[in-house]
């Protein structure tokens, strides 16, 4: 059984490995300049992660505050991202984002509308200005299904439910990759001239999270034990408001929208905790009283955003320190009430079911909770990494020649923290940038040939947990522990001695992760597929981990106890892992360029 | 300092699984049986699973407790568990439902409750059948056609009552759901001659956006056989979105396609009206 057979070999120009949002428009963009494109997907096409963003995508149009432009927007980005952010992304990002979500218009996509007919846009944590397009609260569901419908009339080539195992080189240069087709578990050979990873995140190296079972890094690790190097895998985003209960439910996201709304926070005793502790940088921006920021949610141009809407790192230890303190809700989180504005809004039932209708259909169906009566009860989850593939900012190439990355397995345009709705417009723009430069990369550059012994070895080390199929150990067993680890040890709130338990366990589960065993066929088996996680999941907790001890200071979705405040020294460069000669992980730190004047201007200006 | 620094907590473990792990340990618990259909390419019969359930809980939770504790290579497919992707469509108790919005409150707890693939289609293994055609059927619609755009900038001014009912329509998941109970695809296998409710609703999408100028009607009519349904209202019975399938996006396109090929009166009054515009 383990003896690999044969190779079904299938070519491409451009070979875009996921089919979210970044890579949906990555190949779209790569088969408008004429390349064969091959779309690999590990799920059914329209499936993925995008389909559970809810609350927009940021674009500074000003359809409703005439006021905002890229400037502001590139401000609000490096000031959520605490200035680690690579500034060229970030640059392009807000210049480019408008084009591609009125593009989107063309394509079909229907958001919500103004009073005189253009896209409507919300507020959401850290946009100054009402900034995100969006459709009621499943925004990603319209980005995902208009590229996917618009795709398909590209003569995209679609492997769906296909896993890539390993990517191949030809030399220093990328030349294709091994995967395997769920249905038959048969091994599928892409040839490739060039790559583009677009897999999305890492979230199932916790237990409590928002992301789906394909978030399993796999575009991080590939793309590592390829030779490219990652940056800023310290910095994960904890979405302050995920569902907690009853214990099934617990991380699955409600959206900030729900805060855009007008919903607030509170503790066991019904307080606005939010207003006790506002970040320095963000005190000119944020309302003194409950009623300014009431005023905010509602368009009033003159009032400052309630401070529920402040960063996400932020709002998440604001909740994390009411628990510890005592003040939390029944059930170990706090209260996220958007029913009060019954007082406000003569028709509050109607426009919370218009304006949040899958949350009011969460809740109701899955808590038992309607929402429009009652406050839901909400904690932190594991939501986003910033970090990913380090890529060039214009190109979105990394490291290898001919490997390109974009949206969340890419890192740069967030730094150390996200905002919501950037990424979404992320997807978007550097989607379309990677999908291009592919693109050209494979016009520029000749044919690659397959080194053969690499596809033979990765094969047989692909079959081998079926060699164990009598081990008394699973892969499931093997993926609970390292999603308990990594939560207890290197999650919301961090400390050394805790993550070094955590670099210990690592090293024990790859122990286990290699002795584990599958049993049944290759046709269509979840049990083998987790396997096959592991090695992608242990990849990318070690550069976490790694990467977080070395950060000894507090600053954006990383915090430290041990060094609870932000340290200038750790401003100015960014951690970097990498591949050693000897395999194993190394760390570097590397310089911030300095930014150009015309940029710098900006943020002075902003202030 | 930008942030407060939480008080110390309990070492080892992450503050909120502290302050959960104690909320856990108070849930109700109870031992279920499940009745899975496991096999292959049609082949296959139900396989009995005891197994223990917290409140709360869902049938793809449960599901997944059975694929880790006791049958790892169990076949499913899913994604979200969040009723956003439309993954796990199955039938329950004979109900084509998704796994991961069925609560096992909802189901009676004295009976096993069993769990089937989805019929219409042909069967993979176990839990998963190939869904495939669905796809294809999908490229055969006509494509978005946009008018020109309104303002010079390249976009188009839309009013929101003009985008609400297409919006409805838009909220489809592909789940499927409704294709694996229209009677016209389950029973009569008449997928070469019919493309089903979901991609009557995606023609309606496309037919009613305000800023298409594409006309269905005629291959709605002839290759994806709109005739064909005869308005049981089913597919909107199991929509996990609510969308009003019939009511809203079959029964207006039927119209159309009447109006359009069968209608002798209208036919005279256009005509009618035609020569009186070409008089006057």
């Amino acid at each position: 059984m383990s003896t690999p057979t044969e190779y079904k070999t299938v070519e491409h120009d451009v070979l875009v490995i996921g089919a979210g949002g970044a890579g949906l428009r990555a190949a779209i963009e790569a088969a408008a300049q004429g390349a064969n494109v091959g779309l690999v997907c590990k799920s059914l096409l329209g499936k993925a992660h995008t389909v559970m963003a809810e609350g927009g995508m940021a674009a500074a149009m000003g359809n409703v505050d005439d006021r905002d432009n890229w400037r502001v927007h590139f401000a609000d980005t490096l000031r959520g991202g605490q200035y680690l952010n690579n500034w060229r992304m970030a640059e392009l990002h807000a210049k480019e984002a408008p084009e591609r979500v009125k593009e989107l218009e063309g394509w079909g996509a229907l958001f919500d509308r103004t009073a005189d007919g253009r896209i409507l846009q919300r507020n959401f944590g850290g946009h100054r200005y009402p900034r995100l397009a969006h459709v009621g609260d499943r925004t990603g569901l319209e980005l995902i299904r208009t590229l996917q419908d618009h795709g398909v009339h590209q003569g995209l080539d679609v492997h769906m439910e296909v896993t890539v195992l390993t990517l191949l080189k030809d030399g220093d240069r990328i030349a294709g990759a091994l995967a395997y087709d769920r249905e038959r578990g048969r091994f599928r050979v892409f040839k490739a001239k060039a790559v583009v990873m677009a897999t999305g995140g890492i979230g199932r190296a916790y237990k409590i999270t928002s992301n789906s079972w394909e978030y399993t890094g796999d575009g991080h690790a590939l793309s590592y034990h390829a030779g490219a190097a990652l940056q800023d895998m310290e910095f994960i985003q904890f979405h302050p408001t995920g569902m907690i209960w009853p214990p099934s439910v617990r991380g699955i996201l409600v959206t900030e929208g729900v805060r855009g709304e007008g919903g607030v926070l509170k503790n066991r005793d019904g307080k606005r905790f939010m207003f006790d502790n506002i970040p320095d940088n963000y005190k000119a921006q944020t309302s003194d009283t409950p009623e300014e920021g009431w005023r905010y949610t509602q368009g009033d141009k003159d009032a400052r955003r309630p401070p529920e809407l402040l960063t996400r790192d932020h709002v998440a230890r604001m909740i994390v320190n009411e628990v510890r303190g005592g003040r939390g809700s029944p059930h170990g989180g706090v209260f996220l009430d958007i029913a009060w504005i019954k007082e406000k809004l003569p028709n509050a039932e109607e426009h919370i079911k218009r304006k949040l209708p899958s949350m009011y259909h969460q809740f109701m169906q899955l808590a038992g909770i309607d929402i429009t009566k009652e406050p839901m009860e909400i904690g932190p989850t594991t939501h986003y990494i910033m970090g990913g593939v380090r890529v060039d900012g214009d190109t979105q190439m990394s490291t290898v020649p001919g490997l390109f990355a974009c949206g969340e397995c890419a890192a740069g345009l967030h730094g150390a923290n996200r905002l919501g709705g950037n990424s979404l417009s992320d997807l978007i723009v550097f989607g379309k940038r990677a999908g291009e430069h592919a693109a050209k990369f494979a016009k520029s550059n000749g044919t690659v040939s397959i080194d053969s012994a690499a596809v033979d070895a990765a094969a047989r080390r692909a079959l081998a947990p079926f060699d164990r199929a009598a081990s008394a150990e699973g892969p499931y067993q093997v993926q609970e522990a390292l999603q308990e680890t990594m939560q207890d040890n290197v999650g919301i709130v961090r400390a050394q001695a805790e993550m070094d338990v955590a670099l210990q366990a690592l090293g024990s589960l790859k122990d286990r992760a290699d002795k584990a065993g599958v049993k049944g066929n290759r046709e269509y088996n979840p049990g083998w597929h987790t396997a096959l996680d592991l090695d992608n999941l242990l990849t990318v907790s070690e550069a976490i981990t790694r990467c977080a001890i070395e950060r000894k200071e507090s600053r954006g979705g990383h915090f430290r106890e041990d060094y609870p405040d932000k340290d200038p020294a750790f401003a100015t460069f960014n951690f970097v892992v990498a591949k050693g000669k000897d395999g194993s992980m190394e760390l570097s730190r590397e310089p911030i360029p300095p930014m150009p004047e015309h940029l710098a201007a900006v943020i002075e200006e902003m202030k | 300092m930008s942030s407060p620094m939480p008080t110390a907590g309990a070492k080892g473990q992450d503050a909120f699984t502290a302050a959960q792990a104690a909320q856990d340990a108070s849930a109700k618990h109870a031992t279920r049986s499940f009745k899975i259909w496991r096999g292959e390419a049609g082949k296959g019969d139900f396989v009995e699973y005891k197994q223990d359930v917290v409140e709360g809980m869902v049938v793809l939770d449960a599901v997944h407790e059975i694929a880790a504790t006791q049958a790892n290579d169990l076949a499913v497919r899913w994604n979200c568990k969040a009723g956003k992707c439309g993954s796990c469509s199955a039938e329950i108790n004979g109900m084509p439902k998704l796994m991961c919005m069925t609560r096992l409150s909802d189901l009676d707890a004295d009976k096993p409750v069993t769990i089937e693939p989805m019929r219409a289609f042909p069967h993979m293994r176990d839990l998963v059948t190939d869904v495939s055609w669905n796809f294809e059927v999908k490229k055969k619609i006509q494509k978005f056609t946009p008018r020109p755009p309104d303002a010079p900038d390249g976009t188009w001014r839309m009013q929101q009552t003009d985008v609400d009912r297409v919006q409805e329509f838009r909220k489809c998941i592909e789940c499927f759901l409704c294709q694996d109970v229209c009677h016209v695809l389950r029973d009569h296998h008449k997928h070469e001659e019919f493309i089903g409710p979901r991609f009557l609703v995606y023609a309606a999408a496309l037919e009613m956006h305000p800023l298409d100028t594409a006309d269905r009607v005629p291959e709605l009519r002839k290759e994806h056989g709109i005739g064909l349904c005869n308005i049981t209202k089913c597919c909107t019975k199991v929509c996990p979105e609510h969308i009003t399938i019939t009511d809203n996006a079959i029964i207006p396109l039927k119209e159309r396609v009447v109006d359009e090929f069968f209608d002798p009166i209208g036919k005279l009054v256009k005509i009618y009206s035609r020569r009186k515009k070409a008089n006057g």
